[in-house]
């Protein structure tokens, strides 16, 4: 049975679809924020994965193709971004402003934890990337001395996070300006976040793509800036 | 037709970003270069938005999707992170509901602050 899935081409790209087609399903039968249909699918395929005892090589040989996308996919994001570049023309201050807290907070909340759970340096540097886009936080993981796969394991885990409460925290917080609510996301939680935000609305999409590229680099360069003290 | 030519202007920007990552010593990776550069494109006209529109929101929309192998490969990093988990789980979590609130709640106040009188 295993050998089928081994050689296989497309069973990883299709337990992954239906799985996700399961968890929009899913949402839309229980009208439920909570459930996520990026979430589902992940869980479900990995109880998949579990009773089945297929490994994660043979599972992403084909899956692979999902993440191929993702260099196009991103580039796109271009698209709303210039169709409403005007609402950053005329808001680029209260962009400009909020993104730069957002990471500013990023950097303080990561160190505040890392305090108080008695962290080293080396699991501080690995968390700080957490809140930017997964090819510019391996970079800068890599380049501060710390534990890539983790540092890759956090990125994830916060855009899913950020993709399950984007809603609910913009509702608890009063966040209602779409402009807002598209640096809240593009910040706090990269590409995932932002594929929540083109669910939300057109404007919160555009504007998180720009936030989530300007806090990445706004981080970099942070970072290696200050790198001799972090 | 029409798709297949969206889909080759996207890819062909996504190609000249793999090339500005392998050219320059930054740590950008390529889809951050591709964004910027088609962003460039469509604003000098090089690339007419009409051309890679459909294409380009059919991308967006099935977005969630790609990354579902990277977040089932977490599995992976079960064994270097369980020792670890539970601070973990709440540094992420507690870091990331800080970074959205405060990015949000301060773009909307300096935007409100901005337009003046609506509170």
């Amino acid at each position: 049975m295993n050998s089928i899935f081994e050689n296989s081409a497309f069973f990883g790209v299709v337990i992954s679809l239906c799985a996700y087609g399961a968890g929009v399903a899913l949402q839309k039968r229980f009208a439920c924020d909570w459930l996520n249909p990026l979430l589902i699918s992940v869980l479900l395929t990995i109880l998949f994965l579990r009773v089945w005892r297929i490994d994660y090589q043979t599972y992403s040989n084909g899956a692979e193709l999902l993440g191929w996308l993702l260099t196009p996919a991103t580039v796109c994001l271009a698209i709303p971004l210039y169709e409403k570049f005007g609402l950053l023309r005329r808001y680029w201050k209260a962009i400009g402003a909020g993104i730069l807290a957002g990471v500013l907070t990023g950097a303080a909340s990561v160190a505040v934890c890392a305090m108080f759970f008695h962290l080293g340096h080396e699991q501080y540097v690995t968390l700080l990337p957490k809140s930017i886009t997964t090819g510019i936080g391996i970079g800068l993981a890599e380049e501060l001395g710390g534990s890539v796969a983790i540092t890759v394991a956090a990125i994830i885990l916060t855009g899913i996070f950020g993709n399950i409460f984007a809603q609910q925290v913009c509702r608890v917080f009063k966040i209602s300006d779409p402009i807002a609510r598209g640096v809240a996301i593009g910040t706090s939680s990269h590409a995932i976040g932002t594929a929540k935000a083109m669910e939300m609305g057109p404007v919160e999409g555009a504007i998180s793509s720009l936030s989530l590229v300007v806090a990445g680099l706004l981080t970099v360069a942070g970072a290696s800036l200050l790198s001799r003290w972090i | 037709m029409k798709h297949v030519k969206e889909f080759g202007v996207i890819l062909a920007v996504s190609f000249c970003g793999e090339i500005l990552h392998l050219l320059l010593p930054l740590p950008v990776p390529a889809s951050i270069y591709g964004l910027v550069l088609m962003l460039i494109c469509l604003f000098t006209k090089i690339i007419k938005v009409e051309n890679v529109r459909t294409t380009g929101y059919f991308l967006i929309e099935i977005m969630p999707m790609m990354f579902i192998p990277a977040a089932v490969g977490l599995l992976e990093t079960w064994p270097a992170l369980h020792r670890m988990w539970l601070p973990f789980c709440i540094i992420v979590c507690f870091s990331t509901l800080a970074v959205m609130v405060i990015a949000g709640r301060v773009t909307q106040m300096v935007a409100r602050l901005h337009n003046g009188e609506d509170a």
